[in-house]
């Protein structure tokens, strides 16, 4: 393999591939609220690298536009998730996912 | 060039997302998502996608990271227990995240006509994107300032001490 190669775009894609599984797998095996919470935002970032890489390959601003809008919508979920999880903690006192399987107190 | 640089950053996005699910401590979780954040940006700049490599930088890098460090430290968050359940999503969760790896990867591979990657070639400058923004999308992008209002409406109304009708906490 020559270093002055170009990359082909499907690298790109399977690498999103696997940083959203190895989001994914975060979101099942980690036991802290908040690493949950940010397994969840690296499965973002992993599916905005595949708009990125297709927006590329098509020539079209759109996939470019999407992963705008994605970003705001992560920015206002981070926002109010986080919220959330002090108000969990404020009432349950841990952040154990474990402990925080009931709806009711 | 592009290779070399594909290479490097792909690795530092790979070991830090790996490096995310094996801390035990959720602030060293934290700081390698941050490395995966910027280095997807510069794979973003490699892609020719200039203002969301920025927008990338400031807004998950800066913003939304420095907002999960703080909530880490205001919260005091320590070393993750071990469980009976953590075992047994273990057990589920590795072969299942194979093969959804496997569907997606297959998926990619059968896709046709996927050409190169170039570092000179089709940078989307940024005013051709604000271009089909400010004009085609202009009312989508009004409709997230919505969002965004009721987001910091809503977070703050949840953060906030007392109970629904806004009596302190005796």
């Amino acid at each position: 393999m020559h270093l002055s190669q170009e990359v082909p775009l499907v690298w790109y894609l399977i690498l999103s591939a696997v940083l959203f599984c190895l989001g994914a797998l975060g979101f099942l095996i980690k036991r802290n609220l908040i690493t949950v919470f940010m397994s969840i935002e690296l499965m973002l970032n992993a599916v905005n690298l595949s708009f990125v890489t297709f927006a590329h390959q098509w020539h079209d601003v759109k996939g470019q536009i999407f992963v705008f809008f994605v970003m705001v919508v992560a920015a206002a979920e981070a926002a109010v998730g986080l919220a959330i999880i002090i108000a969990v903690f404020r009432a349950r006192a841990t952040l154990a996912v474990d402990r925080i399987d009931l709806m009711k107190l | 060039m592009h290779l070399i640089l594909f290479i490097i950053f792909a690795a530092l996005c790979l070991t830090g997302a790996v490096n995310l699910l094996f801390q035990k401590q959720p602030i060293n979780s934290a700081l390698s998502l941050i490395v995966v954040m910027t280095s997807i940006a510069v794979l973003y700049l490699l892609l020719g996608a200039e203002f969301l490599a920025a927008a990338q930088v400031i807004v998950y890098a800066g913003a939304i990271m420095v907002l999960f460090t703080f909530v880490v430290m205001l919260l005091n968050a320590g070393r993750e227990e071990r469980t009976l359940g953590s075992r047994a999503y273990r057990i589920v969760g590795f072969p299942a995240v194979a093969a959804i790896l496997a569907v997606i990867a297959t998926g990619f591979m059968k896709l046709q006509g996927f050409g190169d990657a170039g570092i000179q070639d089709r940078i989307t400058s940024t005013a051709e994107l604000s271009t089909v923004l400010f004009t085609k999308l202009l009312l989508p992008f009004e409709v997230t300032s919505v969002l965004i209002l009721v987001a910091i409406l809503g977070s703050v109304a949840l953060a906030r001490k007392g109970d629904a009708e806004g009596r302190e906490p005796k």
